[in-house]
């Protein structure tokens, strides 16, 4: 709490860092509502591939996302150690499924550096910039083209 | 600022309620239902309008209810007939209060000239022979500090066979003007009721250095002969109630009024009243007090059984609402946020889902179905259900508010139009949800626009027709089977078929030879793209076809159809459901999952034989029900569950209905049970999903989907249009 505190005064942002797949990404924990287990999702039809279906958030209905399949990383394969991150996304609630959560990290806007420039439409579209942690690279998501209806207001 | 901005908006609230009250009253006046009770309500509702547009100098507001106030207590006094003539330019009239009292309550600029030609109609009718009555400015304010008030006084001798005699005491305190109120308006309003003589008691008002100006300081007594009963006078009193002491005495006047502490304060008022017409300055200000001290010394006190004349005297404060004309026992509400109720709802949907959880689990443990544990759930059940049931109640509202917005509807499409059209309204006490009746004004607007824009025939049209020159447009409303149907009907000229299928060709809308029915013809109306004004005029052209109207209707889960006699007119039929929180619907596994089917839509359950499946073209199929055939949709495929076709003898087939009339047979795996499902929006936090009206949570927590059985079935049949409507009329 004391550490919340200091980040705060000293312009500090944290983040939830997850894994999906082998590579590393982190959104902003203020846009984190919680973090739960995977249940079985209720499948939704002429849904995009990686939109895994819907769950019941104690009687909001949840849309679950699978990032890896969104990132084009190929579909993720739940297992009991996967894990839903429910963020808030404008106005809307979402789930993402991921592969675990590793840590919360603290850092500052100055030490986020571009995104490289590689040839990858997930890059640009997903990734607004990395971190350098103890020699890791972590991506940082922005969530607002994640859901489909969103792609299409973006695009 | 804030208690302020509170004020003001409960005024508007009110202005509402009295502006609905206004308009019944006067529509029951033009039925030709004029009895004084209902007048009076209107002057009522006028009157308190302009009572509190005052406090808040809306003067447009405060002009214009006057003027209407003038007229309507000219129909209130006799010296104007409310004949059709009249009592349409009050309808008129009453649109235009109901348009400034929102432009007010919005800040919107007024446009004087918008109601000019209204208020001078209006004025028109108080004009006796040509000559308007004197009255005096609206704005007059008599200043507390003119001494020379006396001429206040209306000068007529008691009759002295006017069955009743009052001695009235009135001091207003400051708040009765603060509230722009008026005692000479009072004393004015007094007066009608019969002979009158008022004094005014000056001596009250200090020297001129000490005098507050917002202060109050003068108190009247009144001699008054009238045939009037008590109620009547206090009525006088009615918006002053509270703001004032006031002192009403009877004389000789056998009728007892109200109980015990009202004959003893009586008594303690009467000493008052006795020294009237010169009462002492303090005297009517510590009555009050006096009044309600002896109320607690004297209230277990027994009533004195021999008045030898009966009083009714009561301090202002005292006298309720009871005291007022209208002896109908009115039901007592409360004013709710609506947030708050939405909040109650969403809770007892939880509730609903958690027992329906629990329910699941009980079962799981193998308990006996006499166990207390069952027993004891199953009261949990019941009980659930009636807190569902009454909490629904709670939203439910009749749909009279928004039928009664319909008549004006009518009457601005009608002058507009030229037409003559009168408005009939039945089941205007029918309830259904908050969100339905808010969601339903639009599209009904519409279509009573179109009603009388399209439907009603000019008046000469009419009369060659051999039918009355006005038109009918019929509103109604009732409860069938769980669910509401509003029907709107005309008696015009009906749907023009011959132009509608012309018009629909000529739009590509339909190929030039298909061959289509009467009522496939009626239902081209419904296309998007379809308008059959031939110029757009700013009644029904706006660009909003009748698909508008149907859209809205089926995204509250309703269906609209359709029926048309040629020179008989057209009915519009909606069906809606009560609520769109919960729903009875089917629920059936496919393909693993479990979905819902609206019971509405449900016209039975039929176990497919092989033989009954045809194939039709390279992919379609239909089933053969007792030798009509209907388009089969394979449920699983169709929504992406499976890839490969379900087997028809395996499955379950569900003849559906939609909306439009079209029959088909949904293909499913299995029927699990029927049940009543709270929903939940999938629009929320995702988006819409073609086929799929909503979710809901199932008693495992899951979640399941509620088919839109109407959306499904046209995006089955997307591209073969006229093949819908060829089914349109099977089965």
């Amino acid at each position: 709490m004391q550490e919340n505190g200091f980040a705060a005064n000293s312009a500090n942002n944290e983040f939830v860092a997850f894994r999906v797949g082998a590579q590393e990404f982190c959104v902003d924990i203020m846009g984190v509502r919680e973090i739960r287990g995977w249940t079985p999702a209720t499948p939704l039809p002429h849904a995009p591939p990686y939109v895994r279906g819907v769950i019941n958030l104690r009687g909001a209905v949840l849309p679950i996302v699978d990032l890896a399949m969104r990132f084009g990383l190929g579909l993720t394969e739940p297992t009991p150690r996967s894990v839903i991150i429910v963020v808030h996304i404008h106005q809307q609630i979402v789930g993402l499924l991921v592969d675990a959560v590793s840590d919360i990290l603290t850092s500052s806007e100055a030490s986020m550096q571009p995104t490289p420039d590689i040839a990858s439409d997930m890059a640009k579209t997903f990734v607004k910039g990395v971190y350098a942690v103890d020699g890791r690279m972590i991506s940082i998501v922005t969530l607002d083209s994640v859901l489909p209806i969103n792609a299409k207001a973006a695009a | 600022m804030d208690s302020m901005a509170a004020i003001r908006q409960t005024f508007f609230q009110e202005c509402e309620e009295q502006l609905s009250e206004m308009e019944l009253g006067l529509l029951a006046m033009d039925e030709g239902n004029a009895d004084s009770e209902t007048v009076n309500a209107v002057f009522r509702a006028v009157h308190s309008i302009k009572g509190g547009a005052g406090a808040f100098k809306l003067s447009e507001l405060v002009q214009f209810a006057h003027t209407f106030e003038t007229a309507l207590d000219h129909v209130r006094g006799g010296k104007l007939t409310p004949t059709p003539d009249v009592m349409k330019i009050m309808l008129r009239a009453a649109d235009v209060l109901a348009d400034l009292v929102e432009a007010s309550r919005d800040g919107r600029e007024i446009n004087e000239a918008s109601y000019e030609g209204i208020a001078a109609d209006v004025k028109a009718l108080t004009m006796v022979d040509g000559v308007e009555e004197v009255e005096e400015p609206i704005d007059f304010q008599p200043t507390v500090i003119d001494f020379g008030l006396p001429e206040l006084s209306v000068e007529a001798a008691p009759v002295a066979n006017a069955p009743h005699q009052y001695r009235i005491n009135f001091t207003p305190r400051s708040e009765l003007y603060d509230n722009a109120n008026e005692a000479v308006l009072v004393l004015r309003e007094l007066n009608r009721l019969g002979t009158m003589q008022a004094t005014c008691d000056a001596s009250a008002v200090p020297s001129l250095d000490e005098v507050d100006p917002n202060g109050a300081y003068l108190s009247w007594s009144v001699r008054l002969s009238s045939e009037e009963e008590i109620a009547a006078v206090r009525e006088v009193f009615e918006f002053v109630e509270g703001e004032a002491e006031l002192a009403i005495e009877a004389d000789g006047q056998a009728e007892v009024s109200d109980a015990d502490i009202a004959a003893l304060l009586a008594q303690a008022l009467g000493s008052t009243s006795a020294e009237a017409p010169n009462p002492t300055p303090e005297l009517p200000v510590e009555a009050d007090k006096d009044a309600s001290a002896l109320k607690e010394e004297m209230s277990p006190a027994e009533s004195p059984s021999s008045e030898p004349a009966t009083v009714h005297a009561l301090s202002a404060d005292a006298a309720k609402p009871e005291a007022r004309i209208a002896p109908v026992p009115t039901q007592t509400t409360i004013r709710v946020e609506f947030d708050r109720v939405d909040r109650l709802i969403n809770l007892v949907g939880e509730l609903v889902i958690n027992q329906a959880m629990l329910s699941q689990r009980v079962i799981e443990a193998n308990f006996a179905g006499s166990s207390s544990v069952v027993i004891g759930l199953e009261e949990l059940e019941q009980l659930t259900r009636e807190i569902q049931e009454s909490v629904m109640a709670i939203r439910a509202q009749p749909v009279k508010p928004m039928f009664q917005r319909m008549s004006r509807t009518v009457r601005e499409v009608a002058d507009a139009t030229g037409k003559e059209v009168r408005l009939k309204t039945e089941g205007e006490a029918t309830e259904v949800d908050k969100t339905v009746v808010e969601r339903l004004a639009e599209p009904l607007t519409h279509m009573i626009r179109n009603a009388v824009d399209h439907g009603i025939e000019a008046p000469e049209v009419r009369l060659a027709a051999g039918k009355p020159a006005e038109g009918t447009v019929r509103l109604t409303a009732a409860h069938r089977s769980g669910r509401i149907v509003i029907e709107i009907s005309d008696d015009g000229a009906g749907v023009n078929r011959q132009k509608v299928l012309a018009s629909a060709i000529k739009k590509g809308l339909i190929p030039p030879d298909a061959q289509l029915s009467d009522s496939d013809i009626d239902n081209l109306l419904f296309l998007p793209g379809f308008s059959t004004a031939a110029t757009i005029s700013n009644i029904s052209g706006r660009g909003v076809g009748m698909d508008v109207v149907k859209r809205s209707i089926q995204a509250l889960g309703g269906r609209i159809s359709i029926s048309s006699r040629p020179g008989l007119g057209s009915t519009f039929s909606m069906s809606l459901p009560l609520t769109l929180a919960v729903l009875d619907g089917m629920a059936v596994s496919v393909a693993g999952q479990t979905l819902v089917v609206p019971l509405t839509a449900i016209v039975e359950t039929l176990k497919p034989k092989k033989t009954d499946i045809h194939g039709l073209g390279a992919e379609g199929r239909v089933m053969s029900i007792r030798e009509t055939f209907v388009p089969l949709i394979d449920l699983g495929a169709e929504l992406g569950f499976r890839d490969t076709p379900a087997q028809p003898e395996n499955s379950v087939a569900i003849l559906v209905e939609t909306g439009g009339g079209t029959r088909n047979a949904l293909l499913v795996d299995s029927i699990q049970d029927q049940r009543q499902v709270v929903i939940k929006s999938l629009e929320a936090n995702y988006g819409t999903v073609a086929g799929i009206a909503a979710a809901t949570i199932l008693g495992d927590g899951r979640v399941a989907l509620i088919l839109d059985v109407d959306a499904l079935v046209t995006s089955s049949f997307e591209e073969s249009l006229s093949g819908e409507l060829h089914y349109g009329t099977g089965g």
